[in-house]
């Protein structure tokens, strides 16, 4: 098993190369799901699945299913969908309602809060003996319903989610925020699931900015499947940010962007053409963000992904992903893909069909995607292959430190989000203290105590 | 309960099984089995713009993502619904006409090398005719696909599932105006779904 120092040797951000181990190795892996996904925030859903007393939705953290459950009063709770007997999974529906889970191995049944309620023949085989209180569902540590998304995570001791998002915060806004700038209102109109042979950190990666791998997407850029598509213009969406600056940030916290601003101007730039009516609508959404918002409008999301595993597209498409361990080699990706629930039929008719022709593994996009993931992956699980590190040496050093957004913010294509992130990988899989995984140094909080 | 669209297309499907097993039926049959032979021709020779040509100019093309529901919700809840939220597919020409496009530019990736497809067609039946058997012009028919899909080397991915169709008589012969596909999956077991089927 690597010690503490061998991460520091697997991962050399300075230098620019990081070890194919950490994207193949099972040891490596087997230690993430301990120190990385036992700790960190992970997406778990959104309230829209769940919107009545009783509403379940089973999802995962890590490799584990868990329960996303509304209980009687209407608080949210996410458990691990494990019976504390005998483990048997007491959900094995995705999507319902109902007032107990049974678990179907013994009968155990717990309420929608997680209590243990009934059990067979207690009183003749466990009276005085089984603390049911001390027998309910597994419960997360901490959750949060963020603008609508559900978030949790497994250690106590790790801070809020809003200081564990840090600078990122109004990055993923842009993706959870409606289109006209109010706060929060989406909803969830379908959720994909699949699962692809390659390491969970290649697509986290992927959308840390990683926009030098365009090139692998000219397929559809050559035909194009944009909104405005039929209207002749090809690339595989709008170009709202073509006069904008791109920005790619490193945030302290592993979290990375690839966001843009647009000129003082910030004015219109033609969308949708393919339908009036959403070309009328999206024109008066961003009328109204830029009227609500002021300055503070002309930042628009591209893509990020927030540490470890959780990424969002910020407008076309517009969705939040997870991307679940599953070995080593493989993983699940789950993506919800969101719209304005007060958004127009047409507007949530239309988007559906772009997502699902740009999205996930029936999206003409993404499947570009996965054919890299895989194959990267297979590439590199060699026995030469894996004396052989990574290059991460892109625009090393290209950014700068003091901007407003807050992190190191780059104006040009760069692997500093990268670099970032696997930095910050190590800190957790070192077990490093809260202090350092949201970025200060090791050792300079005693330092300053 | 809401009825479904899904939900009118089983009644309807249910409601035809009936049609007389007379020689009529049998050689509509076989016609319609030819057809299919034709078109998994067509699309394990990867002649995808000819595939195009047997598709009405407005079908209907939809794949729905599979769920694990409670007994007797199947009905209402397994399948997610055509016309509404996210499929894995659901789709027209347009969009159709845009996969074969993508695959053509020879940069497509996920297609590129190009899979090599098997499509296997059985179980197929006849379960409505309009306005009636002797002088169909459109038929409902159900089938079962097998789809053998192995790429570059040792990736390989078996689809099963039913296929429910509606076929139209056309100047041009039998031509698919609406199909629905039912993949005997609820997380997609395969990284992609490149091919047709």
């Amino acid at each position: 098993m690597p010690l503490r120092n061998d991460f520091d040797q697997l991962v050399d951000v300075k230098g620019g190369f990081i070890s194919r181990e950490i994207f193949v190795d099972a040891d490596i892996y087997r230690q993430e799901l301990d120190k990385v996904f036992t700790r960190a925030w992970l997406l778990v859903g959104h309230e829209s699945l769940v919107p009545n007393p009783g509403d379940f939705y089973t999802s995962r953290m890590g490799e584990e299913s868990v329960i996303l459950c509304r209980d009687k009063k209407g608080e949210i709770h996410v458990f691990l969908n494990s019976c504390r007997h005998r483990g048997m999974k007491v959900c094995r529906y995705e999507q319902g309602n109902t007032s107990l889970f049974t678990c179907p191995y013994h009968s155990w049944t717990y309420t929608t809060d997680g209590k243990l309620q009934g059990v067979p023949l207690h009183r003749t085989l466990y009276d005085g003996v089984l603390d049911r209180e001390a027998n309910s569902l597994v419960s997360v540590a901490k959750l949060c319903n963020y603008k609508g998304s559900i978030w949790a995570t497994w250690d106590k001791d790790a801070p809020d989610f809003i200081t564990y998002l840090g600078d990122a915060k109004i990055h993923l806004d842009q993706a959870l925020d409606c289109r006209d700038g109010r706060e929060g209102g989406s909803e969830v109109i379908g959720v994909h699931k699949w699962v692809f042979p390659a390491n969970w950190k290649f697509a986290a990666e992927n959308f840390l900015g990683d926009t030098y791998h365009n090139p692998s997407h000219r397929s559809v850029d050559l035909i194009g499947i944009g909104p405005s598509a039929a209207a002749g213009k090809k690339g595989r969406r709008d170009d709202e940010l073509e006069k904008a600056q791109h920005v790619w940030i490193s945030f302290p916290e592993g979290h990375g962007v690839h966001s843009a601003i647009q000129p003082e101007a910030n004015e219109y730039i033609e969308s949708f053409l393919d339908n009036p009516i959403l070309e009328k609508y999206f024109r008066h959404c961003f009328e109204e963000r830029k009227r609500r918002l002021g300055e503070g409008a002309r930042l628009l999301p591209f893509v990020g992904t927030i540490f470890p595993n959780t990424s969002y597209h910020g407008r076309q498409p517009r969705g939040l992903c997870a991307w679940h361990p599953h070995s080593p080699t493989s993983t699940e990706g789950w993506r919800f893909f969101l719209v304005d629930k007060d958004a127009p039929k047409e507007a949530k008719e239309y988007l559906r069909r772009y997502y699902m022709r740009y999205s996930g593994p029936a999206g003409m996009t993404e499947q570009d995607d996965m054919e890299n993931w895989l194959y990267a992956t297979a590439a590199s699980t060699g026995t030469v292959a894996r004396r052989y590190p990574f290059n991460y040496q892109q625009s090393m050093g290209a950014y700068v430190t003091d901007h407003p957004l807050g992190g190191d913010v780059s104006t040009q294509v760069t692997e500093q989000i990268a670099r970032g992130f696997y930095r910050r990988w190590t800190t957790y899989m070192q077990g490093g203290d809260w202090h350092e995984l949201l970025g200060s140094p090791a050792g300079s909080r005693q330092a300053a105590e | 309960m809401t009825t479904t669209v899904q939900d009118q297309d089983k009644q309807q499907h249910a409601g035809n099984a009936a049609i007389e097993r007379a020689a009529t039926y049998y050689r509509l049959k076989a016609d319609v089995e030819d057809f299919y032979y034709h078109e998994a021709d067509l699309l394990d020779d990867r002649r995808f713009r000819d595939w195009l040509e047997l598709l009405t100019d407005d079908i209907g093309y939809f794949m729905p993502i599979r769920r694990n529901v409670k007994f007797g919700q199947q009905a209402a809840r397994e399948n997610t619904k055509r016309g509404e939220g996210i499929s894995w597919f659901d789709e027209d020409k347009w969009t159709l006409t845009k996969r074969v496009e993508q695959i053509l530019t020879g940069v497509h990736y996920a297609e590129e090398p190009l899979s090599r497809i098997t499509h296997m067609v059985s179980n197929v039946q006849i379960k409505g005719a309009r306005p009636d058997i002797e002088a169909a012009r459109e038929l409902d028919v159900t089938s079962r696909f097998l789809v053998y899909q192995n790429r570059v080397e040792y990736e390989t991915y078996i689809f099963v599932g039913r296929r429910n169709d509606t076929l139209r008589l056309t100047d041009d012969g039998w031509k698919i105006a609406r199909r629905e596909i039912l993949l005997e999956q609820n997380i997609l077991l395969a990284k992609n779904l490149t091919t047709f089927f």
